[in-house]
């Protein structure tokens, strides 16, 4: 919604008449857009800005210390790395979005693989299905805390927290006597995160597509405010964003291609996240969501239904958590006891957080998970790779984490001294 | 036979524990009527429009709309009668932008997909009728003044073109200017039919705009008063309880103890 700032621009000024020179149309949209950025910085939505600052510094220091950091090669295994707890992330922003926790989606993503793992090695299952199944055991955990939540009115943290145990208790059940469970090496859950489009076409393919659609969108609800005579971004404008998402895009496909190619995690991730970011910014279900971050009982006297929504977003949750679940297993192979340790939930929630979604509720998207993700990857990453050991690295991000949800926390209190004024 | 009132409320209670904060209430709102609900602070008005508007549904007590019952358990009930409400606090998501508060849970759709531009255009053309101060429409709430975040309320409460409108100090947040655009507007939508009740603490703006006026006292009746020919004092008298217009149940003498 940040990102709606359609100011009125005249459609076609006279003095546009001349052609400007490129350069100089593209400073002139950039004009434009920081103008409207410090609008919004004004007000105090910082957005995503603090996090691309702290993925800049990281990546200029760690690739000053160790030149091998930024190569193909490691980038790729990172944009890897972060899938799996990445789409548990992306399940938690739509918690967080409410202005609540949910503590159970470390063990609700164990026992998913834990299930899909008992059913497909120790019992012959056929993969996709207990793939399936995996899947839909975090949908029904996620449902059945969703629905305790929004019933009894007890906080989700406190709900989630009882699931932490309950699913965790039942991940160990499942496993029963084997401490560890191999996959197949060759199988369908372990291609999730080892298959490669090895063909430079896939992703420049995907660069393309992303980027033509985002073109298209714009354009066609552009041409729909002009002929309603609606305030519109102008052509310059959304050239020159679509053109700043290009050079990402295909930037990273380049990288991308120069070791293996675009790998099928980063693929899925990518379009689960744009598919859920369209769904909670341009779908009836996701403006409820926002609204009940906003303020339950507004939201309850526009005559939403609260408890349906609450109980849809846990199951999100849960679904997302199984799913990123399985994306971990395949990326060691192998479900263990020790599967959906406590640190990967801290991760998780610090990604969303990191990304810029708020503990408060109401603001954020599932982008800031990947943005999230990417740096707490990227730290770990560049501590591993300069030998700097693993305390280290928890502070670090601890630091980060805790710089976010004070940057957080200020822009809302800025925020409401605006809205007082 | 005149036409059955809009809505109108008999013997409605409503009691929160064990605290009875309305008791036996008898109200009528009639088409092209504006009707004044006035009474000292803890009387009961705001619990009164939660009732009406379904946030708080009545416990007893019988609700007619055109003359024929029905039951308004939740908010949906009454938006799907018509009836509308600005709330005192006004009831605002501060993270939607004025677009998606306004059109906050009846958006309109294309395709399956949220038609911002179209709601974006039916605002503008609300709040142009409004008020001459239009906010960004794509600024979140909390961001407003505190008059813009009121006409915002206000303006949510007419989309959809609701037959009653309840409005709970509706002015009370505003300067002069914007309070008496809203008084511009509470007349208008009388012309046009509307049934509107007003809580206002404003005597002025009641004997100025008000057709009747329903006094509360302590959670019950205490008077209806046509506020063309009964005197300001007599009004005053009975919000602030000099004048018992209905007589005050005292315990049963054989209460048991």
């Amino acid at each position: 919604m940040a990102d709606n700032d359609t100011r009125a621009e005249p459609a076609a000024p006279p003095s546009e008449a001349r052609r400007p020179r490129p350069g100089q149309a593209v400073a002139r949209a950039a004009e434009s857009w920081v103008a409207a950025f410090r609008r919004r910085l004004g007000a105090g939505e910082v957005g995503k800005l603090p996090a691309v600052l702290v993925l800049a510094a990281v990546w200029i220091t760690f690739q000053s210390l160790n030149e091998n950091f930024l190569s193909p090669r490691n980038l790729s295994n990172l944009s890897v790395d972060i899938v799996g707890t990445g789409l548990i992330a992306v399940g938690l922003v739509f918690v967080l979005l409410l202005g609540e926790l949910d503590l159970s989606v470390g063990s609700i993503s164990a026992l998913a693989a834990a299930v899909f793992a008992v059913l497909n090695v120790n019992n012959g299952v056929p993969e996709w299905l207990a793939l399936i199944i995996g899947v839909l055991a975090g949908t029904v955990a996620g449902t059945v805390q969703g629905f305790s939540f929004a019933r009894t009115r007890v906080p989700a943290f406190v709900v989630t927290l009882a699931g932490l145990l309950t699913w965790n208790g039942l991940m160990l059940y499942v496993l029963g006597t084997s401490a560890t469970v191999n996959l197949d090496e060759n199988g369908l859950v372990a291609k999730l995160t080892s298959h490669y489009f090895t063909n430079d076409a896939a992703a420049y393919g995907l660069a393309a597509v992303g980027v033509g659609l985002v073109f298209l969108m714009s354009c066609l609800d552009r041409r729909r405010r002009k002929a309603a005579d609606m305030p519109h971004r102008s052509l310059r404008e959304t050239a020159v964003r679509t053109g700043g998402l290009a050079v990402i895009a295909f930037a990273s496909a380049y990288l991308l291609n120069r070791f293996q190619g675009l790998p099928l995690a980063l693929l899925i991730f990518l379009v689960v996240v744009a598919v859920l970011d369209v769904i909670l910014r341009r779908t009836h279900y996701g403006r409820q969501v926002y609204a009940l971050g906003g303020g339950v009982e507004a939201a309850r006297r526009a005559s939403l239904s609260v408890a349906r929504v609450r109980t849809a977003v846990l199951a999100v949750s849960g679904t997302m958590a199984a799913i990123g679940g399985l994306f971990l297993a395949s990326r060691i192979t192998s479900v263990s006891q020790g599967s959906g340790s406590s640190i990967l939930l801290l991760n998780a929630i610090a990604a969303a957080v990191i990304g810029g979604t708020s503990l408060f509720g109401g603001r954020g998207t599932t982008w800031s998970a990947v943005l999230g993700m990417l740096v707490i990857q990227s730290i770990a990453s560049g501590m591993a790779i300069t030998d700097t050991p693993a305390a280290v690295q928890f502070m670090i991000t601890g630091g980060v984490l805790f710089a976010a949800v004070v940057i957080d926390s200020l822009s809302r209190r800025s925020q409401e001294a605006h809205g007082r004024a | 036979m005149p036409a059955p009132p809009l809505l109108a409320l008999h013997g409605v209670c409503k009691r929160f524990g064990v605290v009875e904060v309305l008791t036996d209430i008898e109200l009528e709102i009639r088409a092209g009527q504006v009707v004044a609900l006035l009474g000292d602070t803890g009387a009961g008005k705001s619990t009164l429009v939660k009732l009406i508007s379904g946030v708080a549904p009545a416990d007893k007590g019988v609700i007619e709309w055109e003359g024929g019952t029905v039951q308004i358990r939740r908010p949906h009930d009454a938006r799907d009668l018509g009836i509308a409400t600005v709330y005192q606090d006004l009831a605002l998501c501060g993270n939607l932008d004025v677009v998606g508060n306004l059109f906050l849970g009846r958006e309109i759709r294309r395709f399956g997909f949220l038609d911002e531009m179209e709601m974006e255009r039916r605002t503008r053309h609300l709040l142009e009728r409004l008020t001459k101060d239009v906010p960004d429409l794509r600024a979140r709430v909390v961001s407003l003044s505190g008059d813009q975040r009121q006409t915002v309320a206000l303006a949510r409460s007419l989309l959809g073109d609701p037959r009653v409108l309840l409005l709970d100090e509706p002015t009370a947040a505003l300067g002069i200017d914007q309070a008496n655009e809203v008084l511009d507007l509470v007349d208008e939508l009388r012309d046009r039919g509307k049934g509107v009740l007003l809580i206002s603490h404003n005597l002025g703006d009641v004997k100025a705009l008000a057709d009747r006026a329903a006094v509360l006292r302590l959670g019950r009746n205490n008077g209806f008063f046509d506020v063309n020919t009964a005197p300001q004092e007599t009004i005053l008298s009975s919000i602030t309880g000099a004048t018992e217009n209905v007589p005050r149940r005292t315990a049963a003498p054989d209460a048991g103890w």
